[in-house]
């Protein structure tokens, strides 16, 4: 995929400053859905799970993959979901002021 | 599908993700936001089923549903007063995952005795040392948040020698692993001492720094998997983990400047642990007493006033009185009494705990002010409720030089006309110093658990009508 390590750390770079535009612009209001919506972003890892868990051979590799799929699994819809229900809890309230 | 379709994949969960996340900017738009860089998961992980060499969907599938089912559960069950274990945990499994795959690809190389170049044997170890303490740090964060451990600090003589030797031998290790990274010994060291030292960072740090290492975890968690994209040569891993990395260091450095502390005075200052030096110190103070009233007392004042600022602290999470201050406020605004709330940066156990307690309790968003915008507000405001909050509204942060919060940004209660301050006891706060503000003559202490003194004043202003 990505065969030139200097372009790997390129994008590195410039998404860490993507990273702070986007993310500065955040309400302290928001930081603890920010904290778990971030959160089951970073489960990210379970492409590399996949990538480890998917060869045809049974090898150490693959059960590691495997565990990584479960963790990355778990961080990846725990976060969305309760990140979900929070900010369910932020929605305008009718007839309130 | 090619090679190509799915590098546009991942490019495309990428721009899902970040529009996510600069959804998040609003109240308003959060909850789509969150559901767009939902579906830049989504896409991201049907790319990478698709990738030619990954066949073995049982495997794959197992895995998904297995982890679905334990996030579904978590995230279901878990109440909003427990959040910050929650992202504890789920910051603890990230982390390990990461350091998972990282170890997969070492054992890959191995298996077929080829050497990984350029920057992947340093990806690996960093992989998998980064990942490995996101994992043991983040389940002792869990534990101390969860309470199945002491929260206080626990320090030891020569604590920072020995964390700073096991750090030297673990980049030693490491280094060993990228020079050779066919020979296993070194990396099995790098493996042993990194989920060791997540441990030991961990423990020295007190309760009511918690919200600092969260936000450190969170942003390990996003390099982590930053590591494992270089290590995989994948785009899409790199760019999500780097945004995470990013935002969780962006929340550190907001929660170290609320408490006017550098980020290696929290991780290292060992803050919670209780320090005798300092009471004696302040000894001065102690020997004066505070005065205990009654909800009854509060309610007479509460009859003539007309503004209300209400200071929620990590008090009223233990105690679950969210509601009760909801109902509280209500009341209050049917006598026409003007009610806010005012938010410090490190109230409670996680950045933005406070607010989520308060919007689960119906309180409209809007009534939840940040410090810098209230703080002019209270010398013209009636009353100021202190509900289990201490060092964020200690006076001393402002005058006292010698004092461990000195130069913290507080909440100016003690401007406002009459404070009342919920609290169980005498005891002082985290930062083990005592808060003149319970001595002063317009401070009224209630003392007792915060959701049954909210209850009783809810009464006593009721009966007073």
């Amino acid at each position: 995929m990505l065969d030139n390590p200097s372009a790997a750390l390129t994008i590195f770079v410039l998404s860490i400053f993507v990273g702070f535009e986007v993310i500065s612009k955040v309400p302290p209001l928001l930081h603890t859905p920010l904290m778990s919506g971030s959160n089951a972003i970073s489960g990210i890892t379970i492409v590399g799970a996949i990538l480890s868990a998917g060869h045809e051979q049974q090898t150490l590799s693959t059960l590691l993959g495997f565990i990584a799929i479960v963790f990355a699994t778990i961080n990846v819809v725990g976060g969305f979901l309760v990140t979900d229900r929070m900010l369910g809890m932020f929605k305008k309230k009718p007839g309130r002021s | 599908m090619s090679g190509q379709l799915i590098q546009f994949a991942y490019l495309a969960s990428a721009v899902l993700l970040i529009v996510g996340m600069q959804n998040l900017a609003s109240p308003k738009t959060a909850p789509r936001g969150n559901l767009i860089a939902a579906l830049g998961m989504a896409v991201a992980v049907a790319a990478t089923l698709l990738v030619q060499g990954v066949v073995s969907y049982g495997t794959i599938l197992a895995g998904v549903v297995l982890g679905s089912a334990v996030g579904v559960v978590l995230a279901t069950r878990i109440q909003m007063t427990a959040m910050p274990q929650m992202v504890a945990l789920l910051n603890g499994f990230g982390g390990g995952a990461s350091a998972l795959v990282a170890s997969a690809e070492l054992l890959s190389y191995v298996r077929a005795a080829e050497e990984p170049v350029g920057i992947v044997p340093l990806a690996i170890v960093l992989g998998v040392l980064i990942g490995g303490i996101t994992f043991t740090g983040s389940l002792v964060a869990f534990a101390k948040l969860q309470e199945l451990v002491s929260g206080a600090a626990v320090v030891y003589p020569g604590q920072q020698f020995v964390n700073g030797l096991l750090g030297a031998a673990t980049l030693g290790l490491g280094a060993m692993v990228v020079m050779d990274p066919l020979v296993l010994g070194p990396y099995f060291g790098v493996v042993a001492l990194s989920l060791l030292l997540g441990v030991l960072l961990v423990i020295p740090i007190g309760g009511a720094d918690m919200p600092v290492v969260i936000s450190l975890l969170n942003s390990y968690s996003g390099l982590a998997a930053c590591a494992t994209g270089f290590v995989l040569g994948n785009a899409g891993l790199v760019i999500s983990g780097s945004l995470v990395g990013a935002s969780g260091i962006i929340l550190t450095k907001i929660m170290c400047d609320a408490m006017n502390r550098s980020l290696g005075n929290v991780l290292f200052g060992a803050f919670g642990a209780v320090d005798t030096s300092v009471s004696a110190a302040t000894g001065g103070v102690e020997q004066r007493t505070a005065k205990g009233y009654t909800p009854e007392d509060a309610a007479v004042i509460f009859s003539n006033a007309r503004s209300c600022i209400i200071v929620p602290g990590y008090g009223m999470a233990v105690a679950q009185a969210q509601h009760a201050v909801r109902e509280l406020a209500d009341l209050l605004e049917s006598k026409g009494i003007r009610v806010k709330f005012a938010i410090h940066p490190v109230a409670g156990r996680m950045p933005g705990h406070m607010n989520v307690l308060l919007a689960e309790a119906d309180v409209p968003y809007e009534n939840l002010v940040e410090m810098d915008v209230i703080n002019s507000e209270f010398p013209e405001t009636d009353v100021a409720l202190v509900i289990g909050a201490n060092d964020v509204v200690n006076p001393d942060a402002r005058t006292e030089k010698g004092s461990p919060i000195y130069g913290m940004p507080i909440l100016d209660v003690d401007r406002a006309q009459h404070v009342f301050v919920i609290k169980r006891s005498m005891n002082p706060g985290f930062a083990g110093v005592q808060n003149p503000l319970f001595f002063n003559d317009n401070t009224m202490m209630i003392f007792g658990d915060a959701k049954g003194v909210v209850m009783k004043l809810i009464e006593a202003v009721r009966d007073l009508s």
